[in-house]
């Protein structure tokens, strides 16, 4: 009991940990929020871009989600879709490794549409496949808890523990990002903006690749 | 791809300016008459170096014939927005294409010294991706790399407008064409934008019969030359409005935007007035209800001469036009620099009120009738013509060709290629360097100069100069 307790409380910290891995990248968008309050020329104009941001991004783990978390319903079938998800995943960070070019379609969305521009960023770099696996990690330990519940209600809990993922997820992208466009912003200046720029692709698709391979080895070994 | 962003992308003008100066310029050389080959001159700008103010290495093409003109960087600090995803380009190729073959050459200046082709686009290519040919103008921008084009389809290029087209900024692999909606614009020159505000502006001077083999008095006398700006909405690729100067004001050329991306202002300057023979810089912007304005801010008046003084095509106006052919405008937009290449000046501008420009320095050089000679007691062949100013806006360069073609016209007895540099005074106010000042080899012209690391015509700003 205990040791799946540390492993639940383990996987919400995986869900934390990549909001604030996601967040703090600039490419996923923080600079926006310091250039809109610069651009209006008000402060305030800051968190309202970040929480366009975040919904962009709350959208896209959503949409990844919850198809999976409908998929679980099956649960005969729980091994084979954690694995079949983990390949995916796997196959999204090989891909990027392989594909080092970065998406241009973004550079077609308008620069005020930041909401859309999020969503599409994180939909491009399977920021919500990163989620996958831990998401129905957290589920196949709440399915052994609460016993053989009716499909339906084994569903309802699914959905409601994507939508959380996702809003735990981006409240931590959020947080993350917020601080450096805050602290920029306000003490450091925009030349720190090309300072605290690192390019994260490899280690992007390499940690795509890492959670893929987790996700198997706990459907396999773990719950 | 690097690791870090480049050191040279600046996230606003204002930090471009505090940065570290310009170490070294790279200028084209071209061969006015195509029996030498083209080519880009590195000049030697390090403070204290013993090859100060000189060539030190020269990037020569194999072909002949291209006629260098404008160039541009595959990548400057408009890498730095999140929303284009290119964060890690370096700035290390110049894109410089041929206006007259259509041929692209891609020179690695990662090394200055050791600055060598990296890869060539043929025109063939050119013409059958975007039906475009005259290559000219280069931006890096949000989908990549920008070329505007002179000329469209067809061997006199007349056949469809002419336009821009976009490259891969990694690959240099040509995507397409621009546009999605073009609405009026049926002639190209220049162009430029504004990246947060999501806007561009184009620009007209002719069609190539209009200029390849020299200016066509005819066509300019029955104001057919271009005389409009085009207002784009840039990622909808889509002309949103048509601005027409008057016929009268011939050949609007240089687009320069503020700088500073808060600011929905910036400059165009015209060659000539047909009426007076003056030179003319508008100033344009946005209202309040989101429409383009413009308003002509600056006249410089020709200056009476003897029909002997006077190259055949003046003879019969008696007066020498001051032909604005270029202006550039500091990254701080205090200081606009405006080349009068027929009068043979240099002027320097205030325009901290761009309503309301003053005129703040001068500098007298070369000119149809002064000949005026630099301070060395050199000669200065034909008139200042492409200006570049330092990021830290004290030092302003400029060369002196204009285009083989129309050199020959308007200086029939000049010949030769010069770049100069003017120390810019603490409060405005334009000297020439005595010690500055780079003849060019024999039988080659000089035109556009890029600087190391950017300068004020090429990088564009994604965040406020705060």
């Amino acid at each position: 009991m205990v040791s799946e307790l540390t492993s639940v409380a383990a996987l919400w910290w995986a869900v934390i940990f990549s909001g604030l891995y996601h967040g703090i990248n600039p490419g996923m968008g923080w600079p926006l929020a310091v250039s809109a309050a610069l651009m209006e020329r008000n402060h305030k104009a800051l968190p309202k871009a970040l929480v366009m941001l975040a919904v962009g991004h709350f959208l896209a783990m959503v949409g990844i989600l919850l198809p999976f978390s409908l998929m679980i319903v099956l649960v005969e079938r729980e091994t084979e879709i954690r694995i079949g998800a983990g390949l995916l995943v796997i196959a999204m960070g090989v891909y990027l490794v392989i594909n080092r070019k970065h998406p241009k379609f973004l550079a077609r969305v308008h620069p005020a549409r930041l909401a859309l521009w999020s969503f599409l960023a994180a939909m491009a770099h399977g920021a919500g496949l990163m989620l996958v696996p831990i998401y129905l990690g957290i589920c196949a330990v709440g399915a052994d808890e609460t016993g053989h519940l009716a499909a339906q209600a084994l569903m309802g809990n699914n959905v409601i523990t994507a939508f959380s993922v996702a809003a735990i997820h981006t409240l931590a992208m959020t947080v993350g990002g917020g601080v450096i466009a805050v602290t920029i912003y306000f003490w450091l200046g925009l030349k720190f903006i090309s300072r605290t720029w690192f390019n994260l692709d490899l280690v992007w698709a390499l940690s795509l690749i890492l959670v893929g391979a987790f996700g198997i080895y706990s459907a396999y070994f773990g719950h | 791809m690097n690791l870090r962003p480049d050191p040279t992308f600046h996230a606003s003008a204002k930090l471009a300016m505090e940065a570290p100066v310009e170490n070294f310029a790279f200028t084209v050389m071209l061969s006015p008459d195509g029996k030498q080959s083209d080519g880009i001159a590195v000049v030697d700008l390090r403070p204290g170096s013993k090859t100060y103010g000189e060539i030190v290495h020269k990037v020569i093409v194999p072909n002949k014939g291209d006629e260098f003109h404008h160039f541009g960087w595959n990548a400057c600090s408009s890498s730095l927005s999140p929303l284009s995803g290119h964060a890690f380009l370096e700035r290390r190729y110049l894109i410089v294409p041929g206006i007259r073959s259509s041929r692209i050459y891609v020179i690695d200046v990662k090394e200055p010294l050791k600055a060598k082709i990296h890869k060539t686009i043929e025109p063939e290519e050119l013409f059958s991706k975007t039906g475009y040919s005259r290559p000219h103008t280069i931006h890096c921008g949000p989908e990549g790399i920008y070329v505007s084009c002179l000329g469209g389809g067809g061997p006199d290029g007349t056949d469809g407008p002419p336009g821009i087209f976009i490259m891969d900024c990694e690959t240099f692999e040509i995507i397409g064409r621009y546009e999605m909606d073009r609405g009026k614009q049926d002639k190209h020159y220049d162009f430029w934008w504004n990246l947060p505000q999501d806007y561009m502006v184009s620009s007209e001077w002719g069609l190539p019969p209009q200029f390849e083999n020299g200016i066509v008095p005819e066509d300019l006398l029955s104001n057919k030359y271009g005389h409009s700006i085009h207002f784009w909405d840039l990622r909808a690729r889509k002309n949103i409005q048509t601005m027409d100067f008057g016929d009268n004001y011939q050949m609007a050329l240089e687009i320069r935007p503020a700088h500073d991306p808060t600011k929905s202002y910036g400059f165009c300057g015209v060659v000539v007035d047909t009426t007076n023979l003056q030179g003319a810089i508008f100033t344009w912007w946005r209202d309040d209800d989101g429409v383009w304005q413009s308003k002509k801010t600056i006249t410089i008046d020709p200056v009476p001469a003897d029909a002997d003084d006077l190259p055949e095509l003046l003879k019969g106006f008696g007066a020498v036009p001051p032909l604005v052919t270029d202006i550039d405008l500091s990254l701080d937009d205090k200081y606009l620099y405006v080349a009068c290449w027929g009068l043979g000046e240099m002027h320097q501008y205030d325009v901290s009120d761009p309503m309301n420009p003053v005129l703040a320095g001068k500098v007298e050089l070369g000119g149809i009738v002064k000949d005026t000679k630099h301070p060395n007691g050199k000669d200065f062949a034909f008139g200042p013509q492409m200006v570049e100013i330092s990021r830290d806006g004290k030092r302003v360069y400029w060369t002196n060709s204009l285009y083989s073609t129309w050199d020959d016209q308007f200086y029939p007895n000049d010949e030769g290629g010069q770049m100069v540099m003017a120390d810019v005074g603490e409060n405005g106010g334009l000297t020439l360097n005595k010690d500055f000042y780079i003849d060019f080899p024999k039988g080659l012209r000089a035109h556009q100069i890029r600087l190391e690391g950017g300068d004020c015509s090429t990088d564009s700003f994604c965040y406020p100069s705060v």
